[in-house]
């Protein structure tokens, strides 16, 4: 069966400890292999948003449906299976510093159940597509600031993820990178992948036909009467959302 | 079952190359040589009283005060007296000697009477009754006694330090154990990162869990070989030969049985110290999302 939404929001509210609610009453749904963007000023609950979708923290009110479970309060016993569905760059790429960048890409694979033999093509292949082949061997410390991105955007690819999760993806890669990541986002947003990229950067946003923009204000979605709308068009193109 | 001790390369770098390098296997091993030092002690022991025991469970002896002058006429007697294997005499120049000790010179002097004591072994069902009747026929004075009642303080202490040491070797365990589970905590709280970002991939516990239980089962073995290694030898000083059965102190031996209990116990240890490093990471890892 394939489902028409891969997260559904309903009512979620958000709060860490016994602080005010970072995240509130949010509601929306994200259709399958839909292309969104998460915008929104710093602070506004963006990367608390992603956290929630890709299983990383619970709710604290509301329910949350992903590929159409119920997993709000679901057992923590069910959630790796989802999770090995889902890519995820995070902001700081939270790359393991003792493993060498092959291993890093290969780690989705490898908990996946991969033998040894069957990782080696796919994530040759992978560090390829990302510019690497070259630093496979090499260990996060000594790989630059976008080196390390690319290393983290590979790993969330790798498994061909239903849902992909990407943290501010192109903060730290040129210009000419930043659109070859687009490009691989794309192309797997067509071969079904829904994909979620939270970003400050409006070019991306604008040279991605067809995507949706959510936009985060004060841990609210801004305009609850169309949440899920196409970019804005130029004329703030180029600022900052 | 025990998939989780043949992990892969890529596996083994996920928790780094480094062996030993906590304090872990040096922990289990001096826990290790205790066990192993204490746990020979207590069969020793137990060896001890139950040769003792066996000794003296079916000894008695015959004591007529101040009465050495019919004693070859009451040792037939006891010999011929049915249930009774075997029977001697203690000579009196024996007895005296026996008596030195206490009272010097003035023990060898004909004025001292001196008691007739024989020893005899019965067969197991041995009615005592009708000996002691045989007995007191021919010297009224007679009063027949029980080895084991003599010596029934004795094994009673050698069965308590046997207890204390079979304690002892709980007492270890328990804490080698809590050794454990301070290093598995360790070992998590070091690793915390790998295990986040594992947990974030759809790792499930029992992945993350099998990569410390190796680790700390490697540790575990290693220092409880250790251990037992250095307990082997100091084991091998303390016994008058090198023969695998040999006397421990004083005319106590190890048994196969026993060498087979200790070959076995730093096996236990890493058994053990595995499945507490298995339940605590497990238990730290349920509190994690």
């Amino acid at each position: 069966m394939v489902l028409s939404q891969v997260a559904e929001f309903d009512s979620v509210g958000l709060r860490y400890g016994t602080g005010a609610e970072v995240l509130r009453d949010l509601d929306f749904r994200l259709a399958n292999g839909g292309f969104y963007f998460l915008t929104g000023p710093s602070g506004a609950g963006k990367t608390s948003l992603l956290k929630l979708l890709y299983l990383a923290q619970r709710p604290t009110r509301g329910r949350i449906r992903i590929f159409g479970e119920e997993l709000s309060d679901a057992p923590r016993e069910l959630l790796p299976q989802f999770r090995r569905r889902i890519g995820v760059v995070f902001q700081d790429f939270r790359l393991i510093r003792h493993l060498s960048a092959f291993d890093n890409v290969a780690l989705p694979l490898r908990i996946a159940g991969a033998a040894d033999e069957q990782v080696e093509g796919p994530v040759r292949e992978m560090l390829a597509w990302v510019g690497l082949a070259d630093r496979a061997s090499a260990r996060p410390p000594t790989l630059s600031g976008g080196e390390q991105q690319r290393v983290a955007i590979a790993r969330a690819v790798i498994n061909r993820p239903d849902l992909l999760v990407a943290d501010e993806p192109t903060g730290n890669v040129d210009a000419e990178m930043a659109q070859r990541l687009l490009h691989l986002f794309s192309a797997l947003n067509r071969l079904g992948t829904t994909v979620v990229v939270a970003t400050h950067d409006v070019g991306l946003i604008n040279a991605t036909p067809g995507a949706q923009l959510i936009r985060l204000e004060n841990g609210a979605i801004a305009d609850p009467t169309g949440t899920l709308r196409n970019p804005p068009a130029p004329p703030w193109s180029r600022s900052r959302c | 079952m025990l998939d989780w001790l043949l992990a892969s390369p890529s596996e083994r770098r996920l928790l780094g190359e480094a062996r030993l390098r906590g304090p872990t296997a040096w922990v289990i091993a001096i826990m290790s040589f205790s066990i192993l030092i204490i746990a020979a002690a207590g069969l020793a022991l137990a060896s001890t009283a139950g040769m003792l025991t066996r000794a003296i469970e079916a000894r008695y002896s015959v004591e007529v005060p101040a009465g050495g002058a019919n004693v070859e006429a009451l040792l037939g007697t006891v010999r011929s007296a049915p249930g009774v294997t075997s029977a001697e005499a203690v000579p009196e120049s024996e007895m005296r000697r026996t008596l030195e000790r206490w009272l010097g010179p003035a023990a060898q002097s004909s004025e001292l009477p001196v008691p007739a004591l024989i020893n005899f072994n019965v067969k197991p069902g041995a009615d005592l009754g009708a000996i002691r009747r045989r007995v007191q026929a021919v010297a009224p004075a007679a009063s027949i006694t029980a080895h084991r009642e003599a010596v029934g303080p004795l094994l009673h202490s050698l069965r308590l330090l046997q207890w204390v040491a079979f304690g002892l070797v709980l007492l270890l365990s328990a804490a080698a154990s809590a050794a454990v589970v301070l290093a598995a905590r360790g070992a998590l709280d070091t690793h915390r990162f790998t295990i986040e970002v594992m947990h974030g991939i759809g790792a499930t516990d029992l992945q993350v869990t099998n990569l410390f239980q190796r680790k700390i089962a490697i540790d575990a073995f290693v220092g409880s070989v250790a251990g037992a290694a250095a307990a082997a030898l100091v084991l091998l000083v303390l016994t008058t030969g090198a023969s695998l059965a040999g006397e421990l102190t004083g005319g106590a031996t190890l048994s196969v049985l026993d060498l087979l209990i200790l070959a076995l116990l730093p096996l236990a240890l890493t058994a053990l110290a595995t499945w507490v490093a298995r339940a605590a990471v497990l238990a730290a890892l349920r509190k994690a999302l």
